[in-house]
C-alpha cells in the first residue's frame, strides 16, 4: 500500500494546498506573493541535500536528537493491558517537540535572506524555541503572545527576554494564541518584504501545514527505527497516540505511519470542561464545524454566524478554537481517529506519570497519556502504544499546584 | 449595467473622482449605524462600503476591529447587516453599496444562499479581504456568475508578474491598498502611490480607488488626484467610536467628500 500512491494518505497537500477540502492560502493579497515565494523556496530545499545536512547537524548537536523511545514498565504494569512506550520529545533542547519545526523554518529565513523573525506564542514553548534558534543565528525576533498568557506563563516570558527575544503582549480581540497570531500576521503584513513568519504548529496557509508536518515527521521516522531496534525488524506500532491543540507534534508521530494500515491512529484534543453545548472546550473536531480562519479552512469552533469563539482548555499550549487542516482531513476520511480528554483527566494523568515513570510531563502530552489509560487496559499484552511525550511539565507546575490545592508561597 | 458601472459612467462623465466611505455595519447599534449609512448619499458618498463585522479582521487595525467588537456586542449578524442594506434601498436606489469584510461568516452562512440574499437585498459587490485570486473559485466566480461585482485588493507587493492574475476576475472597479499594512496605520503618499495606479491601470480598464491610510479632505484630494477615487475608513469609524452624534459624522464625511471631489 505504502507504494500505490493513488491510495497513499502521504501524497497530501494538492498544488492548492488543500488536504481534501481543507487547508488551502485565504490570505490577504499583499502576504500572498510572499507565501508564493516561501513555497517555491521550501520546495526547492526539501529535495536539496544540503539543507537537510545542516538540519540532521543540528537536530543531533544542538537539539539532542534522536529523543529515545521508552517502554515505559511500571505505567504498563499498572494498567495492565497494552505495552506503552513513550517518545521523549521532552528531553529536546527547550523541553518540547517545537524546536524541530523551529530550526527547519529558520534556516529557510536565512536562505532566503530575510532578517526579522516574529511568531505567536500560546503557552510560550514555541516562543521560546523561537527565541532560542534566532538567538544562535543572531536574528531580530519579536514573539506576540496573548496579554492573558504573558501573565499565567511568566517564566517563558522571562526565558525568551533573557535569549533577546523582545515579547509583545496582545490586548486586541480577547488577547488569546488567536488575537496574538492576528496581530503575527498584521505584523508580517505591514513588514512583509524583509520578515519572516516562524508559524509554531501545522495550521495557517500553504505551505505551512505541510512544511511543519515535514519538519516534525522526524518523531514518527525515529520511532520507526528505534521501534524495530527494540521489539524486532518490521514490528510496528499497533496504536500511535498524540494531543492535538493545532497539532504539529501530532503530524510529526502519525506521518510516517499513514499509509501502514495496521497502525491505529488517535489524536487527542483538549475536552476542558467537557465537550458539550457550554464550549467550555477546545476540541475542535468533536466540538466544531468547518470554517475557514487563519489562511487555512478546517474545523473551527465558532457560533451560528460564523464568528470565532474562544477555546478552553488547563493547558494553555491547547487553548486555540482550530486545528491543523490534515488532522480534519484524515478525521474526514476515517484514517485517524479523534478523541477528547477532559482537564480532570489530564491531572490525573500528569500525576500517574510523575509517580509511577518519575517523568513530569507537560499538560498537552498529559491528555494523550490519560487516553492511554482509558485504552491501555482493554488491550492485549502484545499490543504496542507509543504515545508522544512532547513536552516537559516545568512550565505547568503552578497550574497544577493549583488544581491540587498546593500553596507554592514558600 | 450594474449600479457601480453605472455610477462611474456619471462621475466620468461630470469629471468628477468617486469618493468611496467605509462604515463597520452595526456600530455603535443597528439603529445608530443605520442612521448613518442612510445619510452618507446626502453627505457626497458615491460608493458605501457597509463592514460585516468579523471576531478575527487579521487585515484591519485596531479602529476596525473595535468597531466589530461594538457590532458584535450589540448583536450584529450577517442577516442583520443584510437587512441595512435592504433598509437603505428603500430610500435610495441608485448608491452602490459593496460589502466588506472576511470570509468565514458568508462560508458558515452557506455561498449560495448568501449570494442570493445578497442580491435580493440590493447588494452590487463584495471584497472579501481573504480571498486571493488562488482562491476564487470559492466566491469571486460564483458572485460574479450571480450578478454581483468582486472588487480585488491590488497591494504595493503585487508584482507585474502577478497583477494579470489579479485583475482576472476582477469587477466593478480595483481597490488598490496603498500601504504595505493594516487599515488605519501609516499615511498614504500620493508621490509613492500615482506610479502605482498607472501601473494597475496599464493592466486593466477599469477604475483604480485607492484606500488604506487616507485620514483627512486633504489627504483625500491628493490620492483621488492620482486615482479615479478615494476610500476612507478608519477616520470615519474613529468618530463613531468615540460616540460622536450622526450629524457630527456626517459633517465629516461631507468635507472628505469634497475634498475627493475637488481633486
Amino acid at each position: 500500500m505504502a507504494n500505490d500512491l493513488f491510495n497513499s494518505f502521504m501524497t497530501g497537500p494538492d498544488e492548492n494546498g488543500r488536504f481534501g477540502m481543507f487547508g488551502g492560502r485565504f490570505v490577504s493579497e499583499t502576504l500572498m506573493p510572499l507565501i508564493l515565494e516561501l513555497e517555491a523556496e521550501y520546495n526547492h530545499a526539501k529535495t536539496d541535500p544540503t539543507f537537510w545536512a545542516e538540519m540532521d547537524d543540528l537536530w543531533k548537536h544542538y537539539v539532542g536528537r534522536p529523543s529515545p523511545l521508552y517502554h515505559a514498565a511500571r505505567l504498563t504494569e499498572h494498567l495492565g493491558g497494552a505495552k506503552v512506550y513513550m517518545k521523549r520529545d521532552e528531553l529536546n533542547h527547550t523541553g518540547a517537540h517545537k524546536i524541530n519545526n523551529v530550526l527547519g523554518q529558520i534556516i529557510l529565513a536565512r536562505r532566503m535572506g530575510k532578517t526579522r523573525i516574529i511568531a505567536e506564542t500560546g503557552a510560550g514553548q514555541h516562543g521560546v524555541a523561537t527565541a532560542t534558534v534566532c538567538a544562535k543565528f543572531g536574528l531580530e525576533c519579536i514573539v506576540y503572545m496573548g496579554a492573558h498568557d504573558v501573565e499565567r506563563q511568566a517564566p517563558n516570558v522571562f526565558r525568551m527576554r533573557l535569549l533577546g527575544a523582545k515579547v509583545v503582549p496582545v490586548t486586541s480581540g480577547r488577547g488569546t494564541l488567536k488575537d496574538a497570531m492576528n496581530d503575527a500576521l498584521r505584523d508580517w503584513v505591514t513588514n512583509v518584504r524583509d520578515t519572516f513568519y516562524c508559524i509554531g504548529t501545522v495550521a495557517g496557509p500553504h505551505p505551512y501545514p505541510a512544511m511543519v508536518r515535514d519538519f516534525q515527521s522526524i518523531i514518527g521516522k525515529e520511532v520507526r527505527w528505534q521501534l524495530a531496534e527494540q521489539e524486532g525488524e518490521g514490528r510496528l506500532p499497533d496504536t500511535v497516540i498524540a494531543a492535538i491543540g493545532g497539532g504539529s507534534n501530532a503530524m510529526g508521530l502519525f506521518y510516517p505511519f499513514l499509509d501502514d494500515p495496521s497502525v491505529g491512529i488517535i489524536g487527542v484534543e483538549a475536552g476542558g470542561k467537557g465537550v458539550d453545548d457550554r464550549m467550555e472546550h477546545c476540541a475542535s473536531l468533536t466540538g466544531g464545524r468547518p470554517g475557514v480562519l487563519h489562511g487555512n479552512r478546517t474545523y473551527l469552533l465558532q457560533d451560528d454566524d460564523g464568528q470565532i469563539l474562544e477555546g478552553f482548555s488547563i493547558s494553555a499550549g491547547l487553548d486555540y478554537p482550530g486545528i491543523g487542516p490534515e488532522h480534519a482531513w484524515l478525521h474526514d476520511t476515517g484514517r485517524a481517529q479523534y478523541v477528547s480528554i477532559t482537564d480532570a483527566e489530564a491531572l490525573e494523568a500528569f500525576q500517574l506519570s510523575c509517580k509511577l515513570e518519575g517523568i513530569i510531563p507537560a499538560l498537552e502530552p498529559s491528555h494523550a497519556l490519560a487516553h492511554v489509560m482509558k485504552i491501555a487496559p482493554t488491550l492485549p499484552k502484545d499490543h504496542i502504544i507509543v504515545m508522544n511525550m512532547c513536552g516537559r511539565g516545568d512550565k505547568d507546575i503552578f497550574t497544577v499546584a493549583k488544581h491540587l490545592g498546593f500553596d507554592m508561597k514558600v | 449595467m450594474s449600479r457601480i458601472d453605472a455610477k462611474f459612467a456619471e462621475l466620468r462623465a461630470a469629471g468628477r473622482k468617486a469618493f468611496v466611505a467605509y462604515v463597520m455595519a452595526g456600530d455603535p447599534d443597528y439603529a445608530t449605524s443605520l442612521e448613518i449609512v442612510r445619510g452618507l448619499p446626502g453627505a457626497g458618498v458615491d460608493i458605501i462600503e457597509l463592514g460585516m463585522p468579523f471576531t478575527d479582521p487579521m487585515a484591519d487595525g485596531p479602529t476596525i476591529q473595535l468597531a466589530g467588537q461594538r457590532a458584535l456586542a450589540g448583536g450584529q449578524t450577517l442577516a442583520k447587516t443584510l437587512d441595512m442594506a435592504r433598509a437603505l434601498r428603500e430610500t435610495d436606489q441608485t448608491t452602490p453599496i459593496v460589502m466588506m469584510g472576511y470570509y468565514n461568516p458568508i462560508y458558515s452562512r452557506g455561498v449560495d444562499r448568501f449570494l442570493a440574499e445578497a442580491q435580493e437585498a440590493g447588494i452590487d459587490g463584495l471584497i472579501v479581504v481573504d480571498l486571493p485570486p488562488e482562491e476564487d473559485a470559492e466566491l469571486c466566480l460564483p458572485a460574479q456568475a450571480a450578478g454581483l461585482n468582486f472588487i480585488r485588493l491590488a497591494t504595493p507587493t503585487t508584482d507585474d508578474r502577478r497583477l494579470p492574475r489579479v485583475m482576472q476576475n476582477t469587477s466593478g472597479f480595483v481597490y488598490y491598498v496603498s500601504i504595505t499594512g493594516i487599515t488605519g496605520a501609516a499615511a498614504a503618499q500620493s508621490a509613492e502611490v500615482a506610479p502605482e495606479v498607472a501601473r494597475i491601470k496599464a493592466a486593466t480598464d477599469l477604475p483604480v480607488i485607492v484606500g488604506f491610510g487616507i485620514t483627512t479632505p486633504e489627504a483625500a484630494r491628493d490620492i483621488a488626484s492620482v486615482a479615479d477615487g478615494a476610500v476612507v475608513g478608519s477616520a470615519i469609524v474613529k468618530m463613531i467610536g468615540e460616540g460622536r452624534s450622526t450629524a457630527e459624522v456626517l459633517g465629516f464625511v461631507a468635507s472628505l467628500a469634497e475634498g475627493a471631489h475637488a481633486a
